[in-house]
């Protein structure tokens, strides 16, 4: 292993939470990355030499109708001990699988804990496979929906999409061996990129502006070659990544972050090659980029990227105030569409009026509060006409067999 | 009858024109146009084909109509090429001199190029041209030949031109198919700025832009050299495109708008005036708002112009157009094209004449022929440093002109 670079070393917490969460704890323990602080909270010990936070037992049954307060009275007895842990801690991975009770419940707990301190708090999850029955994958969600909210960022790795990776006939318990292998060498990518001495270092406040303006969903994706074309081949592996949806992810990404990792043997020319075609990939992307030298390497090169998922997060509704939401949520913002006409503008009164006509005309209270905030669906057909079935040609991010006209909103009037 | 080493043809399988013209080196070496042949293209879109049969016809048409002006047998062509696929870009090769008393020969000048060609190109393609620029000794610049000096390390600046091989290679199967030799593939743009640029403009720093139906090639001339290329899949297909989208009309009658009442620049004094077309079998009769039409053109043209002007800035070749712009293609003949160049480059832009050639008649000088008469000029240019182009194996070849002769005599 590299030697850690002590003057830009940074205290990297990694807390595992749930039972997920501590198998994957366990495999970034066996992989002994120095300078990395591990724990797990959980009801049952671990074995690993890592620090163990219990929790009293399972409290909540189920997860739909606990609240945060129910959680939090869970987690009391614990505190003392996980803030003692978190003290000093300049990045908190949190590590878990969704869908069960204790990762989908605590998770968010914990960041909000980490966050406190002013560490740097990303969540690192995996959220079940389809076949795992709906009530987990809801669970899941709504675990995944708080994460978000309390940590500045969450790497999500959707089981799911993991089925696209590996063979047919894989074993269940290989694929979940894959499910975390993925993750922990997505944590491994990450650590390296705060750890090693680099070539080209991600200054660490970039890393957490990028992660804290987005407040989206990110993906990532790790590719790794050796040879001669070690380059051209890492690239092609990221472009056609299924995490990544074969690279369309790149393309529509607000920001990426791009970890390249080399043997002493990486050459400046190489990671610029690399990153070019990258940076063609992802146009209009805000990229970081960071080069790192690992010795043993050797003639590997392996590329992490982090990629900010196109939209950004909705804002949290709390339960019981839909009503308020309704009037004063903010538009979801999307670009206006080329051929609706805006609506026409309403005053804050008519507003009022026209939200007081709803709730209590016809006597019929409609008490569905989410049918309210229906979103509307990208509605933008349009059509390329004789080239439809052509390959586009793509500059900039633009499909130029769009007529221009559309592209730049011309109406004709 | 074997042996007809002036007859020079050049073919360009475009996305609106499949068009053949024959040249012929008259005794002085001067070259002239004697024959042009075309035919409307059906099976290209964006420059590269989608169908081969019908390809294969329209070509067979432009060649026999071009053989049939010329009044010769056309047995072997010039190929023009162009699409998405193709690519310029520049890149230094090294190669240290070996020899002991460190005089650079021949042999390293080859070895130079070779090495400036050989990376970054994909595996799948093909590398069209490799066009040396100047060379460098032990880091001295500007050396145009530098056989006969010494020096301990010789560097070369090539500008290569590259596509994908198999897309190249549907052209060329097309044209073996019908029995013509292929002699020479070349990039559209390249052949279209030999045919427009005089000495003098490439020596100032020229840019040629062909305006072409499918795509839009683009090359620099600077110092006499070709230092930039590119290709934008965007052509006067898409123009009427956007018009067929716009105004709602079908693709026929958006074409014929095009050409009847299209312009480059949005006119104040279109505004408010519209166009009748008559209803004809199927297709109602419709008025059209003319202001419309010119500003989805101008949109259009406009982002073109603007789409190459980048690339030029990103390549850094913008401060050396001192000789203007030339623009070709049929796209060149929309009027007030080079208006709207000139207000987004800011530097003089005309409608290219085919200068280079003698004699041309008139008729033929028409910005749409520039490229396929630069391809003729290319083959010229390739025959006079190639002396013997032979169809037959050489001693073959031979024993036929004697048999010939004699039979002659």
């Amino acid at each position: 292993m590299s030697t850690p670079n002590e003057t830009s070393a940074r205290n990297i917490n990694i807390i595992g939470v749930g039972g997920a969460g501590q198998n994957l704890v366990a495999q970034l323990v066996a992989l002994a990355l120095p300078g990395l602080r591990c724990a797990v909270l959980n009801t049952a010990a671990p074995t690993g030499p890592m620090e163990f936070i219990p929790l009293a037992a399972k409290p909540v049954r189920d997860l739909e109708v606990a609240d945060g307060a129910q959680v939090d009275a869970a987690l009391a007895p614990a505190q003392p001990q996980l803030q003692a842990w978190l003290a000093g801690a300049d990045v908190v991975f949190i590590v878990a699988g969704l869908g069960g009770k204790t990762g989908s419940a605590f998770a968010p707990a914990v960041a909000r804990l980490a966050k406190a301190t002013g560490a740097l708090t990303l969540g690192f999850v995996t959220t079940p496979f389809a076949c795992e029955a709906s009530r987990r994958a809801r669970q899941a969600e709504q675990g995944l929906v708080r994460l978000r909210a309390e940590a500045d960022g969450v790497i999500a790795l959707p089981n799911e999409k993991i089925v696209r990776l590996i063979d047919e006939n894989t074993s269940l318990l290989d694929t979940f061996k894959i499910s975390n292998e993925l993750l922990t060498a997505g944590l491994a990518g990450v650590w390296r990129l705060l750890h090693c001495p680099g070539l080209i270092p991600i200054h660490f406040d970039d890393l957490r502006e990028l992660i804290r303006s987005g407040k989206a969903e990110n993906v990532f994706a790790t590719a790794e070659a050796a040879g001669p074309n070690r380059g051209r081949e890492v690239v092609e592996q990221l472009v056609a990544h299924p995490l990544l949806d074969g690279g369309r992810a790149l393309g529509a990404a607000p920001a990426a972050l791009v970890s390249i990792v080399g043997g002493p043997g990486l050459s400046l020319a190489e990671v610029n090659r690399v990153m070019e075609q990258l940076n063609r990939q992802c146009e209009g992307a805000q990229v970081l980029m960071g080069a790192a030298i690992d010795e043993t390497f050797k003639d590997r090169l392996a590329v992490t990227m982090i990629v900010a998922r196109g939209e950004v997060a909705k804002p949290v509704a709390p339960v019981g105030e839909l009503d308020t939401q309704f009037l004063h949520a903010a538009e979801p913002v999307r670009p206006p569409s080329r051929f609706v006409p805006p609506p026409p503008a309403l005053s804050p009164e008519k507003i009022e009026q026209l939200a007081a006509r709803r709730m209590t005309g016809g006597g019929r209270t409609r008490k569905s509060g989410p049918k309210m905030t229906q979103e509307q669906l990208p509605l933008e057909i349009v059509s390329k006409g004789r080239f439809d079935k052509s390959e586009p040609t793509v500059r900039n991010g633009e499909d130029l067999d769009q007529p221009t006209f559309i592209r730049r909103g011309m109406v004709l009037n | 009858m074997f042996n007809q080493p002036s007859v020079i043809v050049g073919l360009e399988i475009g996305t609106s024109k499949v068009c053949a013209v024959v040249g012929e080196r008259n005794a002085e070496g001067a070259l002239n146009i004697i024959g042009v042949g075309q035919a409307k293209s059906r099976g290209v879109r964006k420059g590269e084909i989608t169908d081969a049969t019908a390809v294969e016809e329209d070509v067979r048409n432009a060649i026999v109509e071009a053989e049939q002006m010329a009044n010769v047998e056309i047995r072997s062509v010039y190929l023009g090429v162009s699409g998405a696929h193709i690519r310029g870009f520049s890149n230094r090769g090294v190669h240290p001199v070996v020899s002991a008393d460190r005089e650079i020969t021949a042999e390293d000048v080859q070895d130079v190029v070779k090495n400036a060609k050989a990376v970054n190109v994909p595996q799948e393609n093909h590398i069209l041209h490799a066009i040396r620029q100047h060379f460098l000794v032990d880091g001295q610049d500007r050396i145009i030949n530098p056989v006969g000096m010494l020096g301990a390390r010789l560097e070369v600046d090539v500008h290569v031109i590259h596509g994908n091989f198999n897309r190249l290679q549907n052209a060329i199967r097309i044209v073996k198919g019908m029995q013509l030799e292929v002699e020479d593939v070349v990039f559209n743009g390249l052949a279209a700025s030999l045919a427009l640029l005089t000495k003098e403009q490439k020596e100032l720093g020229s840019l040629v832009i062909d305006l072409g139906g499918g795509t839009t090639d683009y090359a620099v001339s600077a110092g006499g050299i070709i230092q930039h290329t590119g290709v934008l899949a965007v052509g006067g297909d898409h123009v009427t495109n956007d018009l067929a989208i716009g105004l709602k009309i079908a693709l026929g009658r958006a074409e014929g708008l095009k050409l009847e009442h299209g312009a480059a620049l949005p006119d104040a004094a279109a505004r408010g005036q519209t166009i009748t077309i008559p209803g004809e079998v199927g297709l109602p009769a419709k008025t059209l708002n003319l202001d419309h039409l010119r500003r989805i053109m101008h949109l259009r043209l406009e982002e073109i112009f603007n789409l190459i002007g980048q690339d030029l800035e990103r390549a850094d070749m913008l401060g050396h157009l001192r000789g203007g712009i030339f623009l070709c293609g049929g796209g060149a003949h929309i009027p007030g094209i080079a208006k709207l160049a000139q207000d987004i480059f800011g530097l003089h832009v005309s409608v290219g004449k085919t200068n280079t050639i003698s004699s041309l008649k008139s008729a033929l000088d028409q910005p749409e022929f520039a490229a396929p008469i630069g391809l003729v000029k290319f083959g010229s240019l390739r025959a006079r440093q190639r002396p013997k182009p032979s169809l037959l194996p050489f001693e073959l070849g031979k024993t036929f002109d004697r048999l010939f002769s004699r039979i002659g005599a």
